[in-house]
């Protein structure tokens, strides 16, 4: 399963691209958000941090799932 | 409904009355962001714009929709520009037609200050000896 990553939070985790092992996966958004911040402390630094499920902003209670396009948002800056 | 919703590499700032022109409206509103040669009194250099594409693309639609279901409008448009962009350069261009002037001004106020709250792109701003990637303060 793969993690896709943008902007400063592709610069902390030095990759645009994670890949997860089914076993270490965890089953909600919440679950990845702790493991993420744990494993790469600099994103607890940003003001928020989001997470995208098949293309839409999730909620922290939401499931992921094995086929699930997974995106981590940090702060949004365009216009 | 009319939606007409891009990603582009340059924003093209000629066509925009062709694209929201429409019997029924008797007012176009357009937004135009630029990139400013400073930030905080410093000096800028050149911006960089990097978008989750197929998202960026959803979330302006949903924007879009709202805003027509909102003031009723007749035509919306929402471009963003990718990659390197100079001063001066268009970055992101949103504009709205409808029948009377004040649903086209509120809806193009909406539309731009909507996207920056939501859609994910991203903006690096190059300074003479640093680059930082934006982020706004809560």
């Amino acid at each position: 399963m793969k993690i896709h990553f943008f902007g400063i939070a592709k610069e902390i985790v030095g990759s645009s691209e994670l890949d997860y092992s089914a076993l270490e996966f965890p089953k909600t958004v919440a679950g990845l958000k702790v493991q993420l911040l744990e494993q790469y402390p600099k994103l607890q630094e940003l003001s928020s941090l989001a997470v995208a499920l098949n293309k839409k902003y999730a909620t922290e209670e939401m499931e992921l799932s094995q086929n699930d396009e997974i995106a981590i948002i940090p702060p949004v800056s365009g216009g | 409904m009319d939606i007409n919703i891009k990603i582009v590499d340059q924003i093209d700032c000629t066509r925009v009355y062709e694209d929201l022109s429409h019997p029924g409206s008797g007012g176009v509103c357009v937004f135009i962001g630029s990139v400013r040669n400073t930030t905080a009194n410093e000096t800028v250099n050149e911006l960089f714009f990097e978008a989750y594409e197929a998202m960026a693309i959803s979330e302006m639609e949903v924007i879009a929709k709202e805003a027509t279901a909102q003031w009723g409008l007749n035509k919306v448009i929402m471009h963003h520009a990718i990659g390197t962009k100079k001063i001066e350069e268009p970055v992101v261009l949103v504009g709205a037609s409808s029948a009377h002037r004040t649903a086209c001004f509120e809806a193009c106020r909406f539309l731009i200050d909507t996207l920056k709250e939501r859609v994910p792109i991203w903006k690096k701003e190059f300074f003479d000896n640093k680059k930082v990637w934006v982020t706004p303060h809560p």
